[in-house]
Formats: structure tokens, C-alpha cells, sequence
């Protein structure tokens, strides 16, 4: 009991009368490591942007300007690798959308028990192992001997693979250093960040909506449109946010997978390493911050979060 | 009378767990029909097997006189008010109240006039623009009936409409579906677990255990004369009694329920009319609720009876029997009602 231990049962009692010291107690350790550790750096960062290099003497001049953005925002090559990353980015979280709502859609409304418990585990199976073997292991299957190669051409159908690969910019040499090829890699480790969302916001539509809908006379179909849909809309959001994101900042994938056009990560990478200039990789690195609250602007227009 | 949905013999069954056996049953067209319960007892999955969500196993099942077998919810000229209303949360009211015009493709201007119309039918004008998240739990509850009433069906089946609202509010709904029902002269199909509501508003009810029906009938006839020992006990309380005690109080071999209220509890130096049955007996507890007063005798002999007495003016009032105190019993012999079923 704590009344053997007055001096706790004292501070239990102070605690409870003040509330608010309680709520600063638990709170004082993990709001600091959130404000200055993760959201300090992240600001020291972005103020570098607002920092330029001097032409001629290759150092950081510590003066607030724009200099570094108009840089950013006057070369062709620049605009060529933001356009493409965020079509990139787009298109993967397209691709992961359609692939990914089925399959949430059955986990939620269908599968039950050991089946239920067998999607989860193929979901997230991929995420227990390290991301590098895997996008290796997709470096192979891609190659022009991999398993993919051979497939078509034990099917006879080499010459569709190599008319697919002939279509300019998407196409290359093989699958291993084409947008194509980096496009699959990308939706192939993202899609367990769209379904579980997409899942979950799912599963909170409650089944007596769905019925109500047929029961005022709605097709399944129009169900799913006018009820189904818009409810795990925001679930979809969710799910996107993470995949246009994570591609958006990922430098391993057009590396290893990709021609050697450079994506957003890339040119933070090496303008920060090689290159030295952290005013221009820290410029490079608040584009997909820009793009990220545009996107989510443009969902909330559209009413991705009216159904929270 | 043409029937509104018929039943012959529909059998659901979960696994191992027979939710609906056997039952039949026929509502007739324009009747409040009252399917009465406890939980599991299979009144809610023959509403949904009229709604078309449940498909039966065994058995037919006709709604205005089509046999509906394999037809789906959104064929069906039935409508349906959810115990959790399911109101769509993304819609406002106006949208929800005209979901089934808008999926039958009814123009914009008809529909928001019509959807207005059956707004104020259930007394929430105004509230159109609303969100079912901004309105109360009496509100929703009107709003999931104006949007289930909207495009006129027949049949209305209502589960447990108001089992979420609180004592007032649900006298005064059971008051307003009543009378709702008898302006639009069409079927009620009312599951509740509430033998008062299903007493003081059906025309008819069934009370269902364990998935099959016991007794079909009207509230007087459930109520005076139940067919079997649960009926007796679930619908209203019910001394029941058989066996031993059966043959040494009434004289009769067999099972036997009595009101508490047809008992008449004698003050000393009454005497009961002669062709009446008399006993005696120690009261063990007395209970005071309100409009009456509950007593528990044991009566000497063995055996035990529940006495109910308003608490009118004379007769005792307030000056009553009290525990531990003798008392003589009294009741007529068209109070014992025999058990036909067995009813388990």
C-alpha cells in the first residue's frame, strides 16, 4: 500500500491536484527532442538556404538572401530534375492507389481471422527486411537476364518487352536503367504505406452505412461511389501522403535503379557531399516541402478531410 | 386482407448457432407489427431478412406478396430505420433525407423540395444544411426516419428506433411513430426488446426466443393470455406456477401463470367472492414503486406468489401490509391461465 511510503503517496497526491505539472512532467523530454532535436535541425537547415556561396572563394556567406533560390529557380536542369521527381512521385502514388485499395478493401470488408492475419503479415513482411537487399534484389529481377527478361522470352514475347523499353524517356537499354524499371521499384516499396491507411480508414466505415445505401435503393456500385469512397477518401490521402513523400525524397532507388538523370534526393546528396554547397542543398530540399503543402492544399479543396 | 410480408417456415442459421428456426408468420398491409425479443433471440435477422442483408437457408419469404428469394436490398419496396441510424456523416441532412432520390436519378429541384417536405413531417424544419454530426440523438433519430419514408415505401421496418434515447424522449417518439403510422397507412415492422413499447404500440406482435416464435397476437391477447412460460415471464411479470403447487392452489395438475396484479391481497375480515381461490401466506418483502406496490408472499404450504396493488386512494394507501405480516390471498379462477407450450 502506499500509505507505507508517505513521501510518494504525497507526491501521488500533488499530481493529482495540479494536473498541469503532471502533463509537464511526461511531456518535458519528448517536446524537447521534438522541438529543438527534430524540428531545430530541420530549420537550421532551411536556414541555410537563405545563406549563398561566394563565386569566387567557394565559402558560405552567413547574410540572409534570395541569392541561393534564384539559383535554384533560373537553371533549366534544375526545373528538368523537381518535374521529374514530382512526376515521379505522382505517378507512384497513382499506381499505388489503384494497387492498394482492392487489397485494403478486401483486408476490411472480407477477410476475417487467419486470412485477415496472413494480409497483414504479406504487407508488412517486406518491411522486416533492410531496404538496400531489397532494392538489389529488384536490380536483379530487372536486369536484362533477370527473371522478368526470361519470362518474356520464354513466352516468345522479347519483342514486347524491347518495344516497351523502345518508348522514348520511360524506356531504356532494360528494365534495371529505365523509369520504367525505377517506377516499379518505387510502387513495389511504397504500397504497404497506401494500404494500411487506406485499410484502417476503411474499416472505421460502419457496415450499416454500406447496407442503409442499398436498402435507399443504391447499386453496390453506387454505394461504393457515393459512401464507400468518399469515407476511406481520406484514409487514400493519408496513404499518398506517404508514398508522394518518401519518393520525393529518396535518393537510393534513382541511383541504383534509373538512369543517371538526377532526381530531388540526389542533388541534395551530392551538392551537400561533393559539391559543398549546403545553401543550394538545403534550397533543393525545401522543394518537396513546397510540393507537399501544395499537394495538401489541393486535397483539402477537393475535401480529402471533410469525412475526419 | 392482402399481406405485406409473409414467412413460411425461414430458417437462418450462423454456424452452429440457429438464429432463426423455423418461423412463419404474416403481417398484414397497414398493420403496426411488433417482433418482441431478448438479445439473440432472432427478431433482428428476420428484419433483415425482410430487408434483403440475410438470405435464409430454409424456407420463403414474400414481401407485398413477391416471393423474394435472391432479390437484393436495393429491389426490395422496403425501407429500413437503423438502430445507430447509420446516417451518412459526409452528407448534410438534406442529402441524407434525399439519398434515394438522388440514386434514382430525381432532379436536384424535386428532390431538395421533397426532402424539405419529409423534414417537416418529422418536425425538423430548418435543419437541412445541418451535419448529422451537429444534431442531437432525437434529431438523427427523425432524420434516419424521414430519409427511410422518403420515397413511400409499403413496408417501413424500424430496428429498435429507439432504443439510444433516454425515457422521455422515447415515450414521446413511441407516441409520434404511432400516430405517424396511422397517417401514412403503411406497415410497420417494429423489432424492440421493450415489452412496454411493444405492448402500447403494435396491432400485433410476435415474441420470439432462442430463434423461433412463441406466441403471435395482439397486446391483449400476449398479455392475458400467454401460450407459454416465457411469454408469461418475458411480457410483464408472472407468477408461475406448476407442479406440486399448481395441484395444492388451483387443484389442477399442469403449469399455470397468474398476474400479480389479478391477486387481490384481503384486509382483515374481507371475504372474497365464494367461486374465488384463496390462500395464505407470510410476507417476506415488501416493495414500494410509485404508482403501486409489490409484495412477495410465501405461502404457507410452500410455493410463492407476486402481488402488485396500486397505490389508489382508499384500499390501504400508504398504510399497506407490512414484511413479516400475515396475508390472505384472493383471485378469481379466469386469472389462472394454463400453459399450452412448452416454450423452452
Amino acid at each position: 500500500m502506499s500509505a507505507a511510503n508517505p513521501p510518494l503517496r504525497r507526491l501521488s497526491t500533488l499530481l493529482y491536484q495540479r494536473p498541469r505539472l503532471l502533463l509537464l512532467a511526461l511531456l518535458a523530454a519528448p517536446l524537447t527532442w521534438l522541438g529543438v532535436i527534430y524540428l531545430g535541425s530541420l530549420f537550421s537547415l532551411l536556414a541555410q538556404s537563405f545563406f549563398y556561396i561566394d563565386g569566387f572563394t567557394g565559402q558560405i556567406v552567413h547574410e540572409l538572401s534570395l541569392r541561393t533560390y534564384a539559383e535554384l529557380l533560373s537553371s533549366p536542369a534544375n526545373w528538368d530534375v523537381i518535374l521529374r521527381t514530382a512526376g515521379m512521385a505522382s505517378a507512384v502514388t497513382l499506381a499505388a492507389a489503384g494497387i492498394g485499395f482492392p487489397i485494403a478493401y478486401y483486408m476490411a470488408r472480407y477477410a476475417t481471422g487467419r486470412v485477415k492475419a496472413l494480409f497483414y503479415l504479406a504487407v508488412m513482411l517486406p518491411l522486416w527486411s533492410s531496404y538496400l537487399v531489397r532494392v538489389y534484389a529488384w536490380k536483379l529481377i530487372l536486369a536484362k537476364e533477370g527473371i522478368i527478361g526470361w519470362t518474356f522470352e520464354q513466352l516468345k514475347l522479347s519483342w514486347l518487352l524491347e518495344g516497351i523499353l523502345a518508348v522514348p524517356v520511360i524506356g531504356g537499354p532494360s528494365l534495371s536503367v529505365s523509369y520504367i524499371g525505377m517506377f516499379l521499384v518505387f510502387t513495389y516499396m511504397w504500397l504497404p504505406y497506401m494500404i494500411l491507411p487506406t485499410q484502417a480508414a476503411l474499416e472505421r466505415v460502419p457496415r450499416s452505412l454500406i447496407e442503409a445505401s442499398g436498402d435507399l435503393g443504391a447499386h453496390p456500385f453506387e454505394t461504393f461511389r457515393k459512401v464507400v469512397l468518399p469515407l476511406a477518401f481520406p484514409g487514400v490521402v493519408a496513404g499518398s501522403i506517404f508514398t508522394f513523400s518518401l519518393t520525393l525524397g529518396d535518393y537510393i532507388i534513382p541511383y541504383l535503379i534509373g538512369s543517371s538523370r538526377f532526381f530531388i534526393g540526389q542533388v541534395v546528396f551530392l551538392q551537400q557531399g561533393t559539391a559543398g554547397n549546403i545553401p543550394l542543398a538545403a534550397a533543393f530540399s525545401v522543394v518537396p516541402i513546397v510540393i507537399m503543402a501544395i499537394y495538401l492544399t489541393v486535397a483539402k479543396r477537393l475535401g480529402a478531410f471533410d469525412a475526419l | 386482407m392482402a399481406s405485406a410480408v409473409r414467412f413460411a417456415a425461414v430458417s437462418r442459421h450462423f454456424g452452429e448457432v440457429r438464429a432463426v428456426d423455423q418461423v412463419s408468420f404474416e403481417v398484414g398491409d397497414g398493420e403496426f407489427f411488433a417482433m418482441l425479443g431478448p438479445s439473440g433471440s432472432g427478431k433482428t435477422t428476420c428484419l433483415r431478412l425482410i430487408a434483403g442483408f440475410e438470405q435464409p437457408d430454409h424456407g420463403r419469404v414474400w414481401v407485398q406478396e413477391q416471393d423474394v428469394d435472391g432479390v437484393p436490398p436495393y429491389e426490395r419496396p422496403v425501407n429500413t430505420v437503423f438502430q445507430d441510424y447509420a446516417l451518412f456523416p459526409h452528407m448534410s441532412v438534406a442529402d441524407n433525407v434525399a439519398y434515394a432520390l438522388m440514386v434514382r436519378r430525381v432532379p436536384g429541384t424535386e428532390r431538395r423540395a421533397r426532402a424539405e417536405e419529409m423534414l417537416e413531417l418529422v418536425r425538423l424544419k430548418g435543419m437541412s444544411a445541418r451535419k448529422p454530426a451537429q444534431l442531437s440523438g432525437g434529431q438523427r433519430q427523425r432524420v434516419a426516419l424521414a430519409r427511410a419514408l422518403i420515397s413511400h415505401p409499403r413496408v417501413l421496418l424500424l430496428d429498435e428506433p429507439l432504443g439510444a434515447l433516454d425515457l422521455k424522449l422515447r415515450e414521446q417518439m413511441q407516441l409520434e411513430l404511432k400516430s405517424l403510422q396511422r397517417k401514412l397507412g403503411i406497415t410497420f415492422i417494429y423489432v424492440t426488446h421493450d415489452q412496454q413499447e411493444a405492448l402500447s404500440m403494435s396491432d400485433r406482435l410476435a415474441v420470439f426466443n432462442h430463434g423461433r416464435v412463441e406466441q403471435i397476437g395482439t397486446p391483449e391477447e400476449i398479455y392475458e393470455h400467454p401460450a407459454t412460460p416465457f411469454v408469461a415471464a418475458f411480457v410483464g411479470t408472472s407468477n408461475l406456477v406448476e407442479g406440486a403447487d399448481a395441484e395444492r392452489l388451483i387443484g389442477l395438475a399442469g403449469a399455470y401463470s397468474i398476474r400479480p396484479e389479478r391477486i387481490a391481497l384481503l384486509a382483515p375480515g374481507e371475504t372474497p367472492p365464494a367461486d374465488h381461490i384463496k390462500a395464505a401466506g407470510a410476507i417476506e418483502a415488501v416493495q414500494y414503486q410509485g404508482a403501486s406496490t409489490r409484495y412477495d408472499i410465501a405461502l404457507e404450504g410452500g410455493g410463492r406468489l407476486v402481488v402488485v396493488r396500486q397505490n389508489a386512494e382508499g384500499a390501504g394507501r400508504m398504510n399497506g401490509p407490512k414484511t413479516g405480516e400475515r396475508a390472505i390471498l384472493a383471485f378469481a379462477r379466469d386469472a389462472v391461465q394454463a400453459m399450452t407450450g412448452d416454450g423452452s
